[in-house]
């Protein structure tokens, strides 16, 4: 607040004279007068959807009704306390297995169960109690996160003038706000006065739709003078406007303001999420709060997402259904049999007093009866503990996600968030990469690197691609290998290349001026007046000190300049041209200061030059002007833009370093560098005035064709230019981000780009991050209107003739294209990108076209699409989804944290493991619930378990679920490093070798084996001989109770054998699960109530040798196959992870380092994108060079 | 690194862990281990078992009168026709003592569920719980109301054959103390428990019990409430304190009360004399051998594998890339 009085003052810029396209204000203030669009808004206020009255400044009428409105507090949770019950136990029931379990606990309070009701109630209450205090912890995290937002405070307009700070969700429909820089908007508010005199604001619209440009917005000139807090004292008016509505970029309403009716465009609206910026304050009123705002009626409530592994579950739980249905039937079959056939025999059961459960008379029906019995019987088959296990694994999956050190970002302190913990192991899976934040990737920071001023390259800083090249060259390992590792480890020395190419390298080129990393003497301190071309070195300073719209600021404490440009490039240029000593400090309406420090005359000059004209940037014109006029009186035309643009402006004198600044231009993009062209134009009075006459009548005209009035006159001035240079500017990428994308790339995962931004932008930062590099081909899909309108008017008629029809056609005609030409490629270094604007996109969308879109797409490296709208991206993603058939990884609001993406391929433990953990499910619970299968057959089919209620209740709970929880959560193949350096690794979980069909099988044999063994090896044992030297003999709890350790020991000893990590918990749990059974029973066995099993370990089992001898074989016998077949396995057919594991064992790794590294670098996958790929072209490139100069290299490298 | 206080081993995964590789040594070390254990634990059982001399019986056709081989259930169901039997069995080894007495019962499903069920604990400990007959269906009271007690099918279909051995003209008395586990006799049968309303109705079961005795020294009730868990199973019945020597002549002097007749089931007298590892068991040692066996086998086939294909540890040309590299 403090800092605003002052600079209030220097803000004083009216911008809507300066800027000639976005800060048009339309000169009709008032409703009645106004024409086109907003006339026509005016006459739909009031009608239906358009009933929002707000009364400005007079929040007190919407707090009743009929203009109460819902109040700014915003709830994102799935439940609140109310709903939680009802809905979390619903959501817990959607499963087929919770909905089995919940049926056979209702069962269980009728006679027709085996068990107790107590036995079947207490795991399904303990599991779905488990699942939900998992879902409300979750929820109430959401809920503090929604509190922290509701809890941030803003400048209200309290009354008289007064603003006092408020929380966000106290605000109401009408509050007047002062929102101050760099803070987000509390709500969608319609723009009163900014800190500028003409009411601009720049916004900057990141978390709505991802495009990293700030945008202007600005107010209605009506309410300008409401620019001081007592301003608002008064201020009274209502805008009736549409009702709350999820379109972002309209708005139909006015504002009726002492007595006039003004209308409102988008260009007044404020949207909430989105954050000032380069503006100290700005005040408005709000119009829609909370829920009603744009930006949250756009979030829909996001589906619970299932996993394809969960999917998988899925799939395996009915296969085990069926088998449950199977041998309940056989079961339920045999039961009938016996009833009919021999119960009447059995006097024992008295079959004459027999109830309907089993009445011989009836065996159909005691059999249908008998199937119930059974299908509960069996459910021990049906892991009711999987799907709680397996969430309790990836909660603490993400607990550990979340604490995790190398995903600490130490400039926030913040770690990573893993939201929901639902799709975890799916991180293991990724196949291909959906990331709709480029502006994530780069800082946007942009570093003054190297130019081109008439011919001649000037800067010897390195950009990364060329250190890691330079890096890589030095190294001198002839062979394939690359050490991209290396460049980024060890980053202080110096190399060069003799002829011709120097590379001075370094981080340590960080000079102390941000944004400026440009290193030659030849420029710096002046030295540039002994070059050849000093004049046109002048021209070039001067055109980046002169050609922008920043505006200077003076940091009152230490004196310095900052500068608030409207893009980081502009930023850049002007820290150049103050390190070249051309110091651009002030701005007025219609004058740029510089002060020149360098000139020949050798002291400081201040300049004035008078601003007549300024044609900036967009992105269809793809460059900016500025029209001067100098102290001498001559009129310059300074033009900066993209190359070909300027190039083909070029008048035919301006050419002289065409053909040098186009070769630089080239090795600045080969080196991962964003260039402009920079030229300029000498204008004559006459020539200027007649120009300007036009183009005022086109700035003033009113109507639809302004724009393209404006662009055409534009175009007619920026003619004949002659070429001056060419700027290099680096965009810093985000710490680590090539490192992340060239792992991902190694670890052969595909990348998309859906990017809100323009495609200019996305194919910018698509060259930063190394997705896109020079030589690649690029197939580039648009519909032909758009850009080719600004550069051929005639072919922009024809394009608007163009109907829907004939774009598709084009469209189509193109794809053809793109992929007939992949095909044709003979060259398997080539790589292809494809780059798609959202247009054209609408229609590769459509079902008729999309898979010959798909293929293309797959056929190239990397596939950008530009300014996708949030649908669009839905519907890529699906097209992936659905199309590949492979899970897909979309990176977007809420995940924009670049750890994160980097974490991604550290997901081969986790899903190799989530697989095993499954499969292991299958087998114990498979190995346990055939056992009471055979029994039965023993029994007479009479649905008696040979088990004890108490014994299988805790099976699943307590004695063989923490193992697998240890397992999921702690299992660790290989180590974290490991995963890094062999990112091909990572194939294992895309390629499902954990989880397939086969694998699951194998399991599930293994687990029918484990059952027989179990229980034919048990019955033989105890048949009928005495267990005692005391003669006494098994009953039917000593059976059950030997079966069951055999079982316990022979699970956990298997899941023991499945780990290759332990640490004490994994012994803790595996071994205490063991112990606790024992302790179990003995406590157990101390009840009375526990019928035969009373004392049963401790009197009869216990001092039974032939019990332990039962467990020792049992336990052995059911786990030799599995030793087997994994000793097999790793001695002949090892996976990778062994291979390393034992090489990691071995210390080979320390001992051969030659291999290590050669292995590391064959383990990435072949890719064609990312920046091992970029450094391999680039050591192509420079090979060839070297190899027509000289037939040596010689390398000195120098410390 | 910052946050130290957030930075354990434990939230970073980095507890120091054992990370056992299965290695060729360790394969072959295993299973050779294995075997080692297991065919010596094989051997000595198997010696134990052979050990133990054991007399089977079976007398439930041999009992039947010559007259009556084709109507065997009239002449069990028939109270008025006499069931006692004698039986001569010559013993094979020398039996030392103490030498147990069993019956065994064959195709009689003591672990049917409708009979498992049936019966109640309380009942069984608590005198005061005798009106407990919750879960004894079909057999829970008399026909006028009363609460049996001991209720259920299991304590109304107790076995009755009686057995008594002499040696020429030595009676060798049969211990019948201590047949049941001393868990059952003094806490889940009840001291002051009484039979009462037994086999009173029309329809008769089993034995019968003495009124007079407390259900904890009705061991042969006791017994026969621990249900089996097969069809086919036996019961200690008592135990012999004398030596018997090979070729004695044991008569055997039984009364043939219980019904098998009509499902069919064999009955059988077992003499067995038993060790440290129990009864005759011969599965056990097999099993204990063969597995070890095996377990040999495997560790020699490992050995052989290991050295006509072996692999070099971390070989790095086993790793996928090396060994497809069309693949990659």
């Amino acid at each position: 607040m403090g800092r605003t009085g002052g600079g209030r003052r220097r803000d004083r810029l009216r911008w809507s004279k300066l800027y000639t396209f976005s800060c048009f204000r339309t000169p009709a203030t008032s409703g009645d007068a106004a024409g086109g669009p907003s006339a026509h808004g005016g006459s739909a206020v009031g009608g239906p959807g358009f009933t929002r009255v707000v009364h400005c400044n007079n929040s007190a009428v919407h707090r009743r009704k009929p203009l109460k409105y819902p109040t700014n507090y915003i709830s994102t949770t799935k439940y609140n306390v109310l709903t939680f019950l009802p809905k979390a136990i619903f959501e817990q029931f959607r499963r087929v297995a919770n909905l089995y379990f919940l049926l056979t606990a209702i069962l269980s309070l009728t006679p027709v169960c085996p068990f107790s009701a107590v036995s079947m109630i207490a795991p399904l209450a303990f599991v779905v109690g488990l699942s939900m205090i998992k879902e409300g912890v979750e929820d109430w995290r959401r809920f503090m996160q929604d509190m922290k937002v509701n809890n941030r405070k803003v400048g209200v307009h309290k009354g008289d003038g007064e603003f006092e700070y408020r929380h966000w969700e106290d605000l109401a429909v009408g509050d007047v706000v002062k929102v101050e820089k760099d803070q987000f908007f509390p709500a969608d508010l319609l723009l009163l006065s900014s800190s500028y005199e003409d009411g601009i604001c720049y916004v900057e619209t990141m978390n709505l739709d991802g495009e990293t440009n700030l945008k202007v917005k600005r107010s209605l000139e009506v309410t300008l003078p409401l620019e001081e807090d007592e301003s608002f004292k008064d201020f009274r008016g209502i805008i009736r406007c549409e009702d709350p509505n999820p379109n972002l970029y309209t708005f139909v309403g006015n504002l009726e303001y002492e007595r006039q009716i003004y209308a409102i465009d988008p260009f007044q609206i404020l949207l909430r999420d989105s954050k000032l910026r380069n503006t100290s304050f700005i005040y408005g009123v709000v119009i829609f709060t909370g829920h009603d705002s744009k930006v949250m009626q756009n979030s829909t409530e996001s589906p619970s997402k299932r996993s394809t592994i969960e999917k998988k579950m899925d799939m395996i739980i009915y296969i085990l259904f069926s088998v449950l249905v199977l041998i309940s039937l056989i079961s339920s079959i045999g039961f009938a049999v016996r009833i009919k056939f021999d119960l009447p025999k059995w006097w024992y059961l008295q079959p004459e007093k027999a109830n309907k459960l089993d009445d011989p008379t009836r065996p159909a029906l005691s059999g249908i009866f008998h199937l119930i019995t059974a299908l509960i019987l069996y459910g021990y088959l049906i892991p009711i503990s999987l799907y709680v296990s397996i969430e309790l694994v990836k909660v603490l999956q993400a607990h550990f996600i979340n604490q995790d050190i190398h995903m600490f970002d130490e400039d926030t302190g913040n770690t990573a968030q893993a939201r929901t913990s639902n799709l975890n192991e799916e991180l293991g899976q990724v196949h291909t990469i959906l990331s709709d934040k480029t502006g994530t990737l780069t800082c946007n920071q942009m570093d003054f690197l190297k130019c081109s001023i008439a011919g001649v390259s000037y800067g010897v800083g390195s950009s990364e691609v060329e250190i890691a090249a330079a890096k890589h060259m030095a190294s001198g390992n002839d062979d394939q290998d690359i050490q991209v590792q290396d460049v980024w480890e060890n980053n202080e020395d110096e190399i060069q290349l003799v002829e011709g190419v120097t590379f001075s390298v370094g981080r340590t080129r960080k000079s102390s001026v941000k944004g400026f990393s440009f290193e030659d003497d030849r420029l710096m301190q002046g030295n540039w007046t002994n070059e050849p071309n000093s004049s046109t070195i002048l021209l070039f300073f001067r055109i980046l000190a002169l050609c922008h719209t920043a505006i200077p600021e003076v940091n009152e404490a230490t004196g310095a300049l900052t500068y608030e440009a409207e893009s980081p490039d502009e930023g850049a240029f002007l820290v150049a041209a103050r390190e070249f000593g051309f110091e651009f400090f002030k701005r007025t309406q219609s004058s740029v200061f510089v002060r020149e420090n360098f000139t020949a005359s050798n002291g400081p000059t201040e300049r004035e030059f008078k601003v007549l004209n300024l044609l900036e940037f967009n992105s269809k014109r793809k460059r900016m002007s500025v029209i001067l006029k100098d102290e001498d009186g001559q009129i310059l035309l300074l033009c900066k833009g993209a190359d070909s643009i300027i190039f083909e402006r070029l008048a035919k004198n301006g050419r002289v370093f065409e053909a040098d600044t186009t070769k630089h231009l080239n090795d600045y993009g080969e080196a991962g560098l964003r260039t402009l062209a920079l030229s300029y134009r000498v204008l004559d009075e006459s020539e200027y005035s007649a120009w300007n006459a036009e183009f005022l009548r086109a700035k003033t005209s009113i109507g639809p064709d302004r724009e393209l009035q404006l662009e055409h006159v534009s175009d007619l001035i920026e003619r004949e230019l002659i070429l001056v240079g060419a700027t290099a500017v680096e965009d810093k990428l985000q710490k680590g981000v090539p490192q992340c994308i060239d792992r991902l790339a190694q670890a052969g995962l595909k990348i998309w780009v859906l990017t809100g931004d323009k495609m200019e932008t996305a194919i910018n930062i698509g060259y930063a991050c190394s997705l896109l590099r020079q030589g690649m081909r690029r197939i580039c899909l648009s519909i032909p209107t758009g850009d080719q309108v600004a550069q051929d008017a005639k072919k922009a008629l024809l394009s608007s003739l163009t109907t829907d029809q004939a774009a598709k056609e084009s469209l189509m005609l193109q794809i053809a294209n793109g992929s007939q030409m992949v095909k044709l490629e003979k060259d398997p270094d080539a790589a292809f990108a494809l780059v798609i604007d959202g247009k054209a996109l609408t229609f590769a969308l459509e079902d008729d076209m999309k898979h010959m879109f798909l293929n293309l797409a797959i056929e190239c490296a990397s596939v950008i699409c530009c300014r996708v709208s949030p649908k669009q991206k839905a519907l890529v993603t699906r097209l992936v989804k659905e199309g590949i058939g492979k899970t897909t990884l979309a990176i977007g609001d809420g995940a924009n944290d670049v750890g994160m993406i980097q974490e991604a391929d550290i997901g081969v433990g986790i899903s190799g493991v989530e697989g095993m953990q499954i499969c292991y499910f299958f087998y114990k619970n498979i190995a346990f619930g055939l056992t009471i299968f055979y029994f039965e057959a023993f029994a007479g089919f009479s649905g008696q378990s040979v088990y004890d209620d108490w014994f299988m209740l805790l099976f699943n709970v307590v004695l063989t679920s923490l193992p697998v929880i240890s397992l999921g959560v702690f299992e660790q193949d290989v180590s974290s490093e490991i995963c890094l350096q062999f990112p091909a690794l990572y194939q294992q979980g895309p390629k499902n070798l954990f989880f397939d069909w086969y694998r699951i099988l194998g399991w599930m044999a293994n687990g029918l084996y484990s059952s027989l063994a179990i229980f034919f090896l048990n019955i033989c044992i105890f048949y009928d001989q005495a267990i005692r030297s005391g003669g006494q003999t098994a009953d039917m709890a000593a059976v059950g109770t030997t079966m069951f350790t055999c079982i316990i020991w022979a699970v956990n000893m298997q899941i023991a054998l499945t780990m290759s990590h332990f640490t004490w918990i994994q012994h803790l749990f595996v071994w205490g699960s063991v112990g606790t059974w024992y302790l179990f029973i003995i406590v157990y066995g101390s009840a009375l109530r526990s019928r035969d099993n009373y004392q049963i370990l401790l009197e009869v089992l216990g001092p039974a040798p032939l019990y332990w001898a039962a467990t020792l074989l049992v336990t052995a016998a059911c786990n030799i196959p599995y030793l087997i077949h994994i000793s097999y396995q790793r001695s002949c057919n090892p996976l990778d992870h062994h291979v390393i594991q034992e090489i990691k064992y071995l210390k080979k790794d320390v001992e051969d380092q030659t291999m290590w590294k050669r292995e590391r670098s064959k383990a990435r996958q072949r890719t064609k994108i990312g920046f091992t790929a970029r450094v391999d072209a680039k050591i192509k490139q420079i090979r060839g060079k070297l190899h027509k100069k000289a037939p040596s290299l010689t390398i000195h490298t120098v410390s | 690194m910052g946050g130290d206080e957030s930075y354990s081993k434990f939230t970073q995964q980095e507890l120091p862990a054992c990370k056992p590789i299965l290695t060729p040594k360790w394969v072959v070390s295993v299973f050779f281990l294995v075997g080692i254990i297991f065919v010596p634990v094989g051997v000595v059982s198997l010696l134990a078992a052979r050990d133990v001399v054991e007399i089977v019986d079976r007398y439930d056709d041999a009992c039947v009168p010559a007259n009556m081989t084709d109507n065997k259930l009239a002449y069990i169901q028939n109270p008025n026709i006499s069931k006692d039997c004698t039986r001569t069995l010559t013993i094979t080894e020398d039996m030392k003592q103490p030498i147990f007495v069993y019956y065994q019962l064959d195709n009689f499903y003591q672990n049917h569920r409708r009979y498992v069920k049936s019966r109640n604990d309380g009942q069984l400990r608590d005198a005061a719980k005798a009106n407990q007959t919750s879960a004894c269906e079909p057999e829970k009271t008399t026909a006028d109301g009363k609460p049996i007690v001991p209720c259920g099918l299991i304590a109304w279909s107790l076995f009755n054959d009686t057995y008594s051995f002499t040696r020429g003209n030595e009676n060798l008395t049969v211990d019948k103390k201590d047949i049941s586990w001393k868990s059952d006799r003094e806490h889940k049968f009840g001291k002051n428990v009484y039979p009462s309303n037994f086999q009173n109705g029309l329809l008769k079961g089993g034995g019968t019990l003495d009124p007079a005795i407390p259900l904890s020294e009705q061991e042969d009730l006791i017994v026969w409430m621990r249900t089996a868990a097969l069809p086919t199973f036996r019961k200690l019945y008592g135990r012999i304190y004398v030596d018997l020597k090979k070729n004695d002549t044991i008569t055997v002097r039984l009364s043939n009360n219980y019904n098998t007749y009509n499902f069919g089931g064999k009955k059988k007298l077992v003499l067995s004399t038993a060790t440290w590892l129990g009864g005759k068991n011969d599965f056990l040692g097999f099993a204990y051998v063969i597995v070890g066996g095996l377990c040999f086998f495997l560790a020699f086939a490992f050995t052989l594998l290991y050295f006509i294909k072996p692999r070099k540890l971390g070989d790095h040309n086993y790793l996928s890339w090396n060994r497809h590299p069309a693949g990659r």
